[in-house]
C-alpha cells in the first residue's frame, strides 16, 4: 500500500498533520482520514462489535461498516465517525475504537472463540427467565465487552447552529445526474440548491482518473454552475431526512480546514430547507460478497479501490484479487493494474456481459470465471483467498481483494415519507416507489449504471422539477459525456443492465455451529454453473473445509449467515423480527451494505421471493447526526426562555432564592427568612400571620374581557354565577372543562358594566386564554366580547397580613383604604400621582389581603415603596414555599389538586354552583360515575405522632389495612402548620372513608415510612375567615 | 413539517399553531341538557383515513382558530377557513 506520486484530488503541497492512536502521521489536503490511513500504510483500524475481530477499511463513503473512530479529545470528543467521511484536516485526533489494550492485541479477541455462545438472541436466551438476576450482575461487562466509542463527558465548548433555507428545487447528490438537474433546473430560472454530503462536488465522477474525459466534463459544469447566482452549491452537508411539506433536514458541517472550527464559526449546521421540489441523484451503493472470512482488513469493496488509487492517488495493494458477480468491477481490476498491479478477477459467472476479455488482456489482467470466492486467509491483513473453481479448489496468494456484489440504490430519503421501495426483479434490486407529486428521481437511485444515461435522467429531472416551481425558461440541450470505450468500461451498456447480476442470497442450510454456509448458496444458481458441491471433488465436505469460517452478512454488528439461519429456524421469518433477534441493520451505518443481502437470505429460507419479504422501514437519518447540531443553541441557558417579573431584581438582591415555575422565575423563599428552605418558609408563614408580608403575583395569568355580552360569556365560562357580580367587586370563579372535570380556578373583577378584570393561576394562563378564544371563535361567535391577554402587562403584588391596611395606607396616603372604602373582595382603581393603581382586596392566604396591580414599568417603584412604608409595620417579602403552605393551612386548592381527574364534587365546592345551569361542563359533570362513593372527595389531614412528617403523593390506607396496591387515596399538599404546630395536609380520599375523625395510614413507600394521621376538615385555620374581613 | 396557510398571517410553520382537536363535530349550545349530545361531542370521534376537519389555533400569530382540512393519509392540506366564518 502506497501513496502514488502523481495524480488524485489531493493537494500535495498542503500537508496535513494528525494522529492516529497517538501515532503521528501526514496526508494531505483532499484526503479523507480513510484516504490518509491507507495511504500511511494502516490496514488495521478497528475491532468488531461483538467478536473483537480485527477490521479494516471496506468502503469510501457513509456507507462503511466498520473504521469508525473518535475525533477530538475532552469535551470535543465525537465517537462514532466513519473515517470514511471525515476530512483530513491538520490537527486532528483521531482514536479506534472497541479495542483494549490496544488495536494490534485486543484482549477480548477471545471472543471470538466463544462465538457459538454469542449467536444471535444470546442475551434473550441466557438473561430472560431463571437467570434473569444474571444480567444484573454481568450486564455493567457485557456492555463493556461489545460496544462503540466513548462520548465525552465534559460539556462541548463549539457552537452549534440552526438555519432556515428555501428553494424551489433541492437536489440531493452531485453526480453526473445531480450536476445536471441543477444546470437544468438553473437555466430554467429556479432557485437551486444542490446539496452533497461530501466535501468535493462530483459524486461518481470523483472516482475517475483525474486525466480522464469525465473530470474535464466535471470541471465545465462546475465552472457553469459557479457563474449562476440562482444555484447555490452546498458541499460537506448531508440530507438525513424527508418530512412533510418537502422540508428536508441538512446537516453542515465546519470546512475551516482545520480539525476544529475558525472562532466564530459553527461546529455543525442543522438546516431546515423548504423545498417546492426535490430531486433526488442520490446514486447507489456497492455491495460487498459474503464469503469465509470476507471481514479481513485488505478486503474492500471494488469502487472504494477505485475511489482510493482514482482520488487520493493510494494504490491499496499490489497483489488484489477482484471478486465480483458483475461487470462494474472489472473497472477497478483495470484501473489498479494500470496503476502497477498485479490483478486477477475472480467471475461467478461463465462469462462477462460486456466483451471484457480482450481488454483485459491488454492490460495484463487474469480473468478467471466461473470462480467462486469461498475464503480468505491472513488475520490481521488477507494473505490470499481460496477460489472454488470447476476444476477444484485454487488459492491466490493477495494483499487486496476488491470485491462487488452489485449495486443498491440509495433509496433512503425516498422511502421517508413512507413510501416502500419496490423490487426490480431484472436488476434484482430495490428502487424508489411511487413519490408523491413535486419530487423526481435521477441517476443510480433509479437502478441505472451509465453516466450518460445519469445525465439525461437528471435534466429531465431539472426541467420537471422546476417546471413544478412555475420555473419554465428555455433550456439547453444536456452537456453530454460520451465516454470513450476504455473510460466507459463495463458500465457502458443500456439502463439497468449493468447492474446484472446481484447476487441474490439463497441460504438454505447451515446448522447451528456448523462451518460457514457455502457462499453459492447465498445467490442463485444461474444457468450454466455448476453446483459447489459438484465441483469440488469430495463433494459437501470438501466445500464445507474450504468455506470454513464466519461469513458476515452485517460486518458492523457481527451478524453472520448462521445467525439469519438460525433466526429462521427459531421462527424469527419476518424481516422487523429478524432485524431485532439478530440486531441485523441497527449498528451506526443501519445495514447500508447489508439489509439487501439479510432480506434475500431470508427470502430464499422462507422459499419466497425477494418483494413479498419486504423491506425494513427506512427512517431519518439516513447517517448520524450528532446530538449538538439538533440541539443548536438550545442548549443551557438557551434551553428554553425565561419568564422575569417587573420586580425580579430585587428579589435576587434581597436574598431570594429563585424557582422555576412554568417558564416564569419566582422566589421560592428568602435567605434573610431562614437558612434553608424549611426554616423560612415557616418564618415567612409566621410572618404573615403575625404581621404582614409581601408577596410578587406577577406571574399570575390575567385577562382583559371586554364588550356588551361579557357578563354573559362570564356566566357560561364559570361554573359559578358572574351575571350578577356589581361592578367594583371581585369573585373567585372555578371553570370546568367540557367533560365536566376542572379546569382552572381564580378571581374576575367587575370594572364596569362591560368590562373585567380576570385572573388564572400561573401555570394554566396560556390554556385558560386560548380556551376563551376558541369558546368564542368556534361556539358563541354571537357574543361581542373581546378577550386580551394582559399579563406582562401588569406587575401584581399582594400585601397580606395584620398590618396591611395599615402599610397600604402608609405607602399611598391620599387613598382610602378602609373597610368602608375597600371592603373585603372590592376594587380600588385610582391615580395615585403619576400611577394607575388597581387594588382589588383578595385573600389566598386567609389572612386580611390586598393585591396591588399596576402597569409593568412601574412594578418594581410600587414594590420599593411598599417595602419602605411597611417596615415599620413588619413587612418582610415572602416566596412561593410559605404562600403554597398557607394556602394548604386554610385548605385552598391549587394545582395538586385540580389535577385533571377533580370534579366540583370531589374538591367540596359544589354548593358554589347550586342549581345554576347553561355553564361549560354543566351536563356531563353530572356523569353517574362522578357520584361513585369510591371517588375521593378533598379531606384535611393531621398527623398525630408526634416527631413524624406527612409527605406528599403518600398513600391512604385504612388502619390495620395491608399497606399494598393503590390504596383509598393520596396527599396533595404538605405543610408543617405553625399556628398548630402539626403537620397538616390536603389530600383526595374515598368517599367512604372520607369521615371527620377517622384514623388514617399515610405509606410512603419510596422512603419507607407510614405514618398515621386523623381526617379532619380541610379548613384548619379561622374557618369562619374572621382574619381576612373587617 | 407542516404549513398552514393562515388566511391572516400567510404560510407558516406548524409549531406555530396549537393543535384544537376535531372540527367536524357540532357543539351543543351552551344550555342544551341533552347528555347524549354532549356525550357525543366530547368523546365520540370518525378517526378518518382521509380528509379531516381540524381546529388550529395560531397562538404565536393572530390567535385567531383556523378550520383546517387534512388528509391524514399524506398531511395534504386542502382548506383553511377563519372558525368564525365556517360558523356564522
Amino acid at each position: 500500500m502506497r501513496r502514488l506520486a502523481i495524480g488524485g484530488r489531493i493537494d500535495r503541497s498542503q500537508p496535513m498533520e494528525f494522529t492516529f492512536d497517538g501515532r503521528a502521521m501526514t496526508g494531505f489536503r483532499g484526503d479523507t482520514l480513510a484516504s490518509a490511513l491507507l495511504a500511511n500504510g494502516v490496514r488495521l483500524v478497528g475491532r468488531s462489535f461483538k467478536y473483537h475481530r480485527p477490521r479494516g477499511i471496506l468502503s469510501a463513503g457513509p456507507e462503511e461498516p466498520n473504521a469508525l473512530v473518535t475525533l477530538g479529545t475532552g469535551g470535543r470528543r465525537e465517537p462514532n465517525l466513519t473515517a470514511t467521511t471525515v476530512e483530513l484536516a491538520d490537527g486532528l485526533v483521531a482514536e479506534s475504537q472497541n479495542r483494549w489494550p490496544s488495536l494490534k492485541f485486543d484482549a477480548q479477541g477471545i471472543n471470538g472463540l466463544f462465538a457459538p455462545f454469542l449467536s444471535a438472541g444470546f442475551y434473550y436466551k441466557t438473561f430472560m427467565g431463571p437467570t434473569r438476576r444474571a444480567w444484573m450482575f454481568y450486564e455493567h461487562f457485557i456492555r463493556k465487552a461489545a460496544g462503540f466509542g466513548r462520548a465525552g463527558e465534559e460539556p462541548d465548548p463549539d457552537r452549534y447552529d440552526v438555519r432556515h433555507l428555501f428553494a424551489d428545487v433541492a437536489i440531493v447528490g452531485s453526480g453526473p445526474a445531480g450536476l445536471s438537474a441543477a444546470l437544468a433546473a438553473g437555466e430554467a430560472g429556479a432557485r437551486v440548491v444542490l446539496i452533497e454530503q461530501d466535501f468535493a462536488l462530483g459524486g461518481t465522477l470523483l472516482s475517475d482518473p483525474q486525466d480522464s474525459e469525465s473530470a474535464a466534463w466535471l470541471s465545465g459544469m462546475l465552472a457553469r454552475l459557479a457563474g449562476m447566482p440562482n444555484v447555490s452549491l452546498m458541499t460537506r452537508t448531508t440530507a438525513f431526512g424527508a418530512y412533510d411539506g418537502n422540508v428536508l433536514g441538512l446537516v453542515e458541517r465546519h470546512g475551516s480546514g482545520t480539525a476544529d472550527p475558525k472562532e466564530g464559526q459553527a461546529r455543525q449546521m442543522l438546516l431546515l430547507l423548504r423545498a417546492k421540489s426535490i430531486v433526488y441523484a442520490s446514486g447507489a451503493l456497492e455491495r460487498p460478497l459474503t464469503f469465509a472470512n470476507n471481514d479481513r482488513p485488505g478486503i474492500m469493496l471494488a469502487s472504494a479501490a477505485r475511489i482510493y488509487l482514482n482520488r487520493f492517488a493510494v494504490l491499496t495493494g499490489t497483489r488484489v484479487v477482484v471478486a465480483t458477480d458483475n461487470d462494474s468491477a472489472y473497472r477497478a481490476a483495470f484501473d489498479l493494474a494500470t496503476a502497477g498491479a498485479e490483478v486477477t478477477i475472480a467471475d461467478s459467472r461463465a462469462e462477462p456481459i460486456h466483451d471484457l476479455r480482450e481488454q483485459a488482456r491488454r492490460r495484463g489482467v487474469a480473468v478467471r470465471t466461473n470462480s467462486l470466492i469461498a475464503n480468505a486467509l491472513g488475520r490481521r491483513a488477507v494473505r490470499a483467498v481460496s477460489l472454488s473453481e470447476p476444476g477444484g479448489a485454487a488459492t491466490v496468494r493477495c494483499d487486496l481483494v476488491a470485491v462487488s456484489g452489485g449495486w443498491s440504490p440509495t433509496v433512503h430519503l425516498t422511502s421517508h415519507f413512507g413510501v416502500k421501495p419496490v423490487y426490480r426483479e431484472d436488476i434484482q434490486t430495490f428502487v424508489p416507489g411511487k413519490l408523491g407529486a413535486g419530487r423526481f428521481v435521477a441517476g443510480a437511485v433509479m437502478g441505472g449504471l451509465t453516466t450518460a444515461g445519469a445525465i439525461e435522467q437528471g435534466h429531465r429531472a431539472g426541467v420537471d422539477a422546476s417546471a413544478f416551481c412555475g420555473a419554465a425558461k428555455a433550456v439547453q440541450q444536456p452537456v453530454r459525456l460520451e465516454l470513450t470505450e476504455i473510460d466507459a468500461g463495463p458500465d457502458d451498456s443500456p439502463l439497468g443492465t449493468s447492474l446484472r447480476p446481484a447476487p441474490l442470497a439463497q441460504l438454505v442450510r447451515g446448522g447451528y455451529g456448523s462451518p460457514a454456509i457455502l457462499p453459492e448458496l447465498h445467490r442463485p444458481r444461474r444457468s450454466g454453473e455448476t453446483s459447489h458441491a459438484k465441483r469440488t471433488r469430495g463433494g459437501d465436505e470438501e466445500g464445507a473445509k474450504l468455506a470454513a469460517g464466519k461469513a458476515f452478512v452485517d460486518i458492523q454488528m457481527d451478524v453472520t449467515t448462521q445467525d439469519i439461519a438460525l433466526a429462521h429456524r427459531e421462527g424469527y421469518e419476518s424481516v422487523e423480527h429478524l432485524k431485532r433477534y439478530t440486531t441485523l441493520g441497527m449498528g451506526t451505518d443501519q445495514g447500508k451494505t447489508s439489509n439487501f443481502y439479510a432480506l434475500s437470505a431470508m427470502a430464499g429460507l422462507r422459499g419466497m421471493a425477494v418483494p413479498e419479504v419486504g423491506t425494513t422501514t427506512f427512517r431519518p437519518p439516513y447517517t448520524p447526526v450528532a446530538i449538538g447540531a439538533l440541539a443548536g443553541r438550545s442548549i443551557g441557558h438557551h434551553y428554553k426562555p425565561i419568564r422575569r417579573t417587573p420586580m425580579h431584581d430585587w428579589h435576587v438582591a434581597n436574598g431570594a432564592q429563585m424557582l422555576e415555575g412554568g417558564l416564569w422565575m419566582r422566589p421560592w423563599f428568602y435567605r434573610t427568612s431562614g437558612r434553608d428552605v424549611n426554616e423560612a418558609y415557616v418564618a415567612e408563614m409566621r410572618m404573615v400571620r403575625e404581621t404582614a408580608g409581601l408577596m410578587d403575583i406577577s406571574t399570575l395569568g390575567k385577562i382583559d374581557v371586554q364588550g356588551p355580552d361579557a357578563a354573559e360569556f362570564l356566566d357560561r365560562v364559570y361554573a359559578n354565577g358572574f351575571a350578577r357580580l356589581p361592578v367594583g367587586r371581585a369573585r373567585y370563579g372555578i371553570m370546568l372543562r367540557d367533560d365536566g372535570i376542572v379546569f382552572d380556578d381564580g378571581t374576575t373583577t367587575r370594572l364596569g358594566e362591560r368590562h373585567f378584570f380576570m385572573t388564572t393561576s400561573t401555570a394554566k394562563a396560556a390554556d385558560v386564554m386560548s380556551r376563551l378564544e376558541f369558546l368564542l371563535d368556534t361556539a358563541w361567535p354571537d357574543l361581542r366580547v373581546s378577550v386580551t391577554s394582559v399579563t406582562y402587562e401588569w406587575a401584581a403584588m399582594s400585601v397580606a397580613g395584620p398590618n396591611s391596611r395599615d402599610i397600604l395606607a402608609a405607602a399611598f396616603p391620599d387613598l382610602d383604604v378602609s373597610n368602608e372604602a375597600l371592603p373585603h373582595m372590592g376594587l380600588l382603581e385610582e391615580q395615585y400621582r403619576d400611577m394607575h393603581l388597581r387594588i382589588i382586596r383578595l385573600s389566598f392566604s386567609g389572612e386580611r389581603a390586598y393585591e396591588i396591580y399596576v402597569g409593568a414599568s412601574l412594578g418594581n417603584e410600587v414594590w420599593c415603596r411598599l417595602m419602605e412604608a411597611g417596615a415599620p409595620f413588619g413587612l418582610k417579602p415572602y416566596g412561593v414555599e410559605a404562600l403554597g403552605a398557607l394556602r394548604v393551612e386554610k385548605g385552598h386548592i391549587a394545582g395538586p389538586e385540580i389535577d385533571g381527574r377533580t370534579t366540583l364534587d370531589d374538591l367540596g365546592l359544589s354548593r358554589m354552583v347550586g342549581k345554576r345551569s347553561g355553564y361549560v361542563g354543566e351536563v356531563l359533570e353530572r356523569r353517574e360515575a362522578f357520584s361513585d362513593p369510591a371517588r375521593p372527595r378533598l379531606v384535611g389531614l393531621r398527623c398525630f405522632e408526634p416527631g413524624k412528617q406527612l409527605h406528599a403523593g403518600a398513600i391512604l390506607f385504612r388502619p390495620n389495612e395491608s399497606l399494598q396496591g393503590h390504596g383509598l387515596g393520596r396527599i396533595t399538599s404538605v405543610t408543617y402548620s405553625p399556628a398548630l404546630d402539626a403537620w397538616v395536609a390536603l389530600g383526595l380520599l374515598a368517599r367512604e372513608a372520607a369521615v371527620e375523625g377517622a384514623e388514617i395510614v399515610a405509606a410512603s413507600p419510596i422512603i419507607g415510612q407510614a405514618v398515621r394521621a386523623r381526617v379532619v376538615s380541610p379548613i384548619f385555620l379561622d374557618p369562619k375567615g374572621e382574619r381576612l374581613r373587617g | 413539517m407542516l404549513r398552514i396557510e393562515c388566511p391572516c398571517c400567510g404560510p407558516r410553520d406548524h409549531d406555530e399553531f396549537r393543535y384544537g382537536g376535531d372540527a367536524s363535530v357540532t357543539r351543543p349550545a351552551y344550555d342544551d341538557p341533552d347528555f347524549e349530545a354532549w356525550y357525543r361531542y366530547v368523546f365520540v370521534r370518525e378517526n378518518p383515513a382521509g380528509l379531516h376537519r381540524e381546529y388550529w389555533q395560531h397562538v404565536v400569530g393572530c390567535r385567531q382558530w383556523l378550520v383546517v382540512e387534512r388528509d391524514t393519509r399524506s398531511h395534504t392540506i386542502a382548506s383553511i377557513r377563519f372558525a368564525r366564518e365556517t360558523r356564522a
